[in-house]
């Protein structure tokens, strides 16, 4: 049966470069994707298009693209990935640019656009998914909204020839699953088809993160070479299953245990992962050791896709401020009981007005709480507080109360940090698919 | 015997919501931990922290539990007030779960 090889070169927007490289080099793919848009990128990215109309894409796109462009070209690699962010177009001329610059001519570059729905959104005042309200209600604190378009116009793009295809908000799966369309040319309703292509997205999308990153619990879970780590190659098959492994020689592990891990990773129900293309079910899946760094994942189904897309919009929630100091030695969670208790009191003598606030004690109880954190005595510890208020200057209060401790506090404490800042957060619709359009345009360095 | 040795696990996180994975290291443990580890004691384990339901959906073909947490990230990665704004240590302390001794 055919196959064909996917790297993925980054699960995030400030991941490693190296392993983007060894995969290109020495991975023997046909394409590589890199996923590396965060839920809320995209609302801050479109501040920054505001501003600067040739700004507004991933920051590190240039140096991605001068890492690996050159040798893609050379060998036939094609390159997917939603680094487009705010402004897939100035990102594609911006590749363009590089491909010049660096002597690679012909290169053909797609940027895929579309997904900013605001005006629909705006017009269709549609209901949010997790908390109260609509749209409108946010009035003028609403920044953007964009639709996580599927893998169809990808695979326009890949039809015109592109060698690099450049998005803003696409379902992240849908990086991988087009490559897999336009190369097996599965119809657009055979559903069991895109439920594992959906998966061999889904499983490669965090790159590092199915091969031995985010794994490791030394004594439990042994990973060696994590500062080499190799990232995934998914060996995909005609029929969709898939071998995940990676280059020989780089760090890390694809076993059974690392696939499995990836596998339920941001899934809630297993038998219905929604994806723009299909509904992928996963509750049949099997994964099988079959060589050393090589796994089958295999018996992924899927059913119809929905008529919406999930759509995240970007707006301006709240402020933030916050301050930490450390205490250490015998008496350290006292002090830094103490100090809390005080900064407490004086945000309140302030009259500081904060919607939310917590007093945390960072090595006793800031992850889990008081609760569950009882019967454990730090040798040192590090107070935070941190409170959500309506104006900036009103968040900055909440440090200064902090930082006062030095002199006002209880004894040895140290290291003050404060910070306030503009939080801009994001809440889920659903937008009907017929209310968008999705495009591609091109662009040739 | 804790469930962290023979099982491991993974919290991710949308919006809102976070998920924790149990999977068991032998797949013939899996029944025990579908037995032991119930969205219930999951739900109690994190009341303090976790303000919605608790929902298990069971993987049997790859030996695994999945665990979603609602209303469970302060507002969600974007907006919360923690340190750990995605949750991502919920999956460590959820492994020092108490278990009885494996039968057998």
């Amino acid at each position: 049966m055919r196959t064909i090889r996917i790297g993925s070169g980054a699960g995030y927007s400030g991941d490693r470069i190296e392993p983007a490289i060894e995969l290109a080099e020495k991975g023997h793919i046909q394409y590589l994707g890199f996923e590396c848009l965060a839920e809320r990128t995209i609302a801050l990215a479109q501040q920054e298009k505001m501003k600067n109309p040739d700004a507004g894409y991933d920051p590190l796109l240039e140096r991605r693209m001068r890492a690996v462009l050159a040798i893609c070209k050379a060998k036939g690699i094609k390159i997917i990935t939603n680094m487009g962010a705010a402004n897939p177009q100035a990102a594609a001329r911006k590749t363009a640019r590089i491909a010049r610059e660096l002597g690679i001519a012909g290169l053909k570059i797609a940027a895929v656009v579309g997904d900013d729905v605001l005006d629909v959104c705006k017009q269709g005042n549609f209901p949010f998914l997790e908390i109260d309200g609509r749209i409108g209600d946010l009035g003028n604190r609403l920044l953007s909204a964009n639709a996580y378009l599927g893998a169809e116009p990808i695979v326009r793009a890949l039809q015109a020839g592109a060698d690099v295809v450049i998005t803003g908000r696409v379902g992240d799966p849908a990086l991988f699953l087009a490559p897999l369309l336009h190369e097996f040319g599965w119809a657009n309703d055979d559903w069991d088809s895109l439920g594992r292509g959906a998966l061999v997205g889904h499983l490669l999308e965090c790159a590092g993160q199915i091969t031995g990153g985010y794994f490791a619990d030394p004594g439990l879970k042994d990973v060696a070479g994590l500062a080499r780590l190799g990232f995934p190659i998914g060996e995909v098959s005609e029929d969709g299953n898939v071998v995940i492994t990676k280059v020989e020689g780089s760090g890390g592990a694809v076993t059974e245990a690392t696939c499995k891990e990836q596998l339920l990773y941001e899934v809630h129900d297993p038998a219905n992962y929604i994806q723009p293309d299909v509904v992928a079910d996963f509750s049949n899946v099997t994964v099988k050791q079959i060589g050393p760094d090589r796994v089958s994942i295999s018996g992924a189904t899927g059913k119809p896709a929905t008529p919406t897309y999930k759509t995240s919009v970007g707006y301006i929630d709240s402020y933030i401020g916050e301050g930490q100091m450390s205490y250490g030695g015998p008496g350290a969670l006292a002090r830094g009981r103490l100090a809390l208790e005080i900064v407490r009191q004086r945000l309140e003598l302030c009259g500081v007005q904060m919607n939310e606030q917590r007093f945390d004690l960072i090595g006793a109880n800031a992850l889990y709480g008081s609760e569950l954190s009882e019967g454990h005595d730090p040798y040192e510890v590090r107070i935070r507080a941190a409170g959500r208020t309506n104006s900036l200057a009103e968040a900055v209060l909440i440090g200064n109360e902090v930082e006062t401790l030095y002199t006002n506090g209880p004894a040895g404490g140290g290291g003050a940090f404060k910070s306030a800042r503009e939080i801009i957060a994001v809440a889920s619709v659903l937008v009907p698919k017929e209310l968008t359009s999705p495009a591609i345009q091109l662009f040739e360095a | 015997m804790k469930l962290r040795e023979i099982a491991h696990s993974r919290t991710g996180d949308k919006g809102n919501t976070s998920n924790i994975s149990v999977i068991a290291f032998d797949p013939a443990n899996y029944e025990f931990l579908r037995e032991h580890v119930t969205a219930d004691r999951v739900k109690l384990l994190f009341a303090s922290i976790v303000r919605g339901d608790v929902k298990r959906f069971e993987m049997p073909t790859i030996g695994a539990l999945n665990f979603v947490l609602m209303d469970a990230l302060g507002g969600g990665v974007t907006r919360s007030l923690a340190v750990d704004q995605h949750g991502k240590s919920l999956s460590s302390a959820l492994l020092d779960l108490d278990l009885p001794a494996l039968r057998g």
